[in-house]
């Protein structure tokens, strides 16, 4: 079994495109200009893997990283 | 006016797309997937001679090599024409810009593009779309084009500015002198940006004493990163921007959405049974119909996808193309409205992501659901016509669809 995930969205290449918030509201928020980062320390509570996988594969910038702890 | 017209480039038929190809062609505006395949087939970037040279690269890693490359290519010039207009300062900030002066210009537009500001702006536009379907409802059939999907973008970014939606008819001139008539005839972009320009100037000039919180006032209020005010060129810039980038995009991409469901019940019936699937249809639409393609002007000598590209040539940065590229998307050429991973490239890759695609999401989601909900059952009129606008911005004019009683 894969143990826990952590994310994180790479400031340098994220463009706000929000659709990881769109995808998974729960695990991303947006700053004042709409670009996105992980909700705390980017862990990803269990039962989220899927929403967190689905955010991965549909950034345009490839701007986040998925990690198994 | 007559002189400047005849010694305008001709655009003769193309007979070889992968050396002379013309995004003006009847054919390309009609259907041009086929031919961005065959494109595609043959190398990742090709040339015409036509437009005073201008290249088309085909595949998603071509398009995006150049989106994130600001060195080589500029964004001074993001539409192919004719001629080459001398480049104008503060032309359409930020989409005209490049780094540095790019990034405080685009800063100051986001905050009110943001998706927390458009759940704000929803309810105007649901009401907008209910008033529009309430004209023609009863008739049983409509041009979707010139009675629906026209109009929800020109009052929505109309209601945003604080400028009256009334003008609409205004704003659709513009922009069609602007986005189609100027790529033939120079003459066309210099009346519409001094109309334009003479518009909102008096706009400015009355909030001057009559402060509002629209977004003319926000750019009237911003300051730039030195603490200065905006100098009223860059204030103009970004509002002709907003306007012209604003309205025929979202028309084109309701509109291509709502072509696709008249031509195919089956997603029709899928989505109102199933509207969860309303946001990843959205992206789909935006995938499959992306409709603008812009442009780069290429700076200096490189390599794109192992192309050499000389200075002197315009880019049509097709996103659309990249969008239907096989080696990204499996069946590309498919509509798969519950897709899982769709990495479209519709809004732009890189420092130049459509500033306002949470507004365009928000309006194509709208415009579609309220259009669902009350004509769920439609189809395109065999009597009539689709039209396609030709250029830079792909979606349908004239889109004649029966409904109710007479369907």
């Amino acid at each position: 079994m894969s143990g826990k995930l952590k994310i994180r969205v790479d400031q340098d290449k994220c463009q706000g495109h929000a659709r990881c918030k769109s995808l998974a509201p729960e695990l991303f928020e947006l700053d004042e200009f709409g670009n996105a980062h992980e909700v705390g320390d980017g862990s990803v509570p269990a039962g989220m893997e899927d929403k967190a996988w689905l955010a991965q594969t549909n950034c345009p910038e490839i701007a986040i990283e998925v990690q198994e702890e | 006016m007559s002189d400047s017209v005849s010694m305008m480039p001709e655009h003769p038929p193309v007979t070889d797309w992968v050396n002379d190809f013309d995004h003006t062609d009847p054919r390309w505006t009609e259907n041009p997937f086929p031919i961005w395949d065959e494109l595609r087939n043959e190398c990742p970037v090709v040339h015409t001679k036509r437009f005073l040279g201008c290249y088309l690269p085909t595949t998603y890693q071509a398009v995006k090599e150049i989106a994130y490359d600001t060195e080589h290519f500029s964004s001074r010039r993001v539409i192919v024409r004719d001629v080459r207009p001398e480049v104008q300062r503060n032309a359409a900030p930020p989409i005209t810009s490049d780094p540095p002066e790019h990034k405080p210009a685009k800063q100051l537009l986001l905050p009110p593009f943001t998706p927390d500001a458009m759940t704000k702006l929803e309810p105007r536009v649901r009401a907008i779309c209910n008033e529009l379907i309430d004209e023609f409802i009863e008739d049983g059939q409509c041009d979707a084009a010139a009675r629906y999907t026209k109009h929800v973008p020109v009052r929505a970014i109309a209601h945003m500015l604080g400028i009256p939606e009334k003008d609409g008819d205004l704003f659709v001139k513009w922009i069609h002198m602007i986005l189609e008539l100027s790529i033939k005839n120079e003459s066309m972009l210099v009346q519409a940006v001094q109309e334009m320009s003479a518009y909102f100037a008096g706009h400015i000039e009355h909030r001057k004493t009559h402060p509002t919180d629209d977004l003319i006032s926000t750019l009237m209020k911003a300051k730039d990163k030195d603490g200065n005010p905006l100098e009223d060129s860059q204030v103009l810039g970004s509002l002709r921007l907003l306007l012209i980038a604003g309205i025929d995009t979202t028309w084109s991409a309701i509109g291509s959405s709502l072509w696709h469901l008249a031509n195919t019940p089956a997603d029709r019936d899928r989505l109102i049974a199933e509207p969860e699937l309303m946001p990843s249809a959205i992206e789909e639409f935006l995938r499959a119909y992306s409709p603008v393609t812009m442009a780069r002007e290429v700076m200096k000598e490189t390599t794109i996808s192992g192309c050499p590209v000389k200075p002197g040539n315009m880019v049509l940065l097709s996103f659309p193309a990249a969008n239907r590229d096989p080696a990204m998307f499996p069946d590309a050429d498919k509509v798969v409205i519950d897709r899982k991973e769709n990495r479209h490239a519709a809004f732009g890759l890189g420092i130049h992501r459509c500033v306002g695609s949470n507004l365009a999401r928000m309006e194509m989601t709208v415009a579609i659901e309220e259009w669902l909900k009350r004509i769920p059952d439609f189809k395109l009129d065999p009597a009539g016509k689709v039209t396609w606008s030709e250029g830079t911005v792909r979606g349908p004019r004239q889109l004649p669809v029966l409904f109710g009683k007479k369907n």
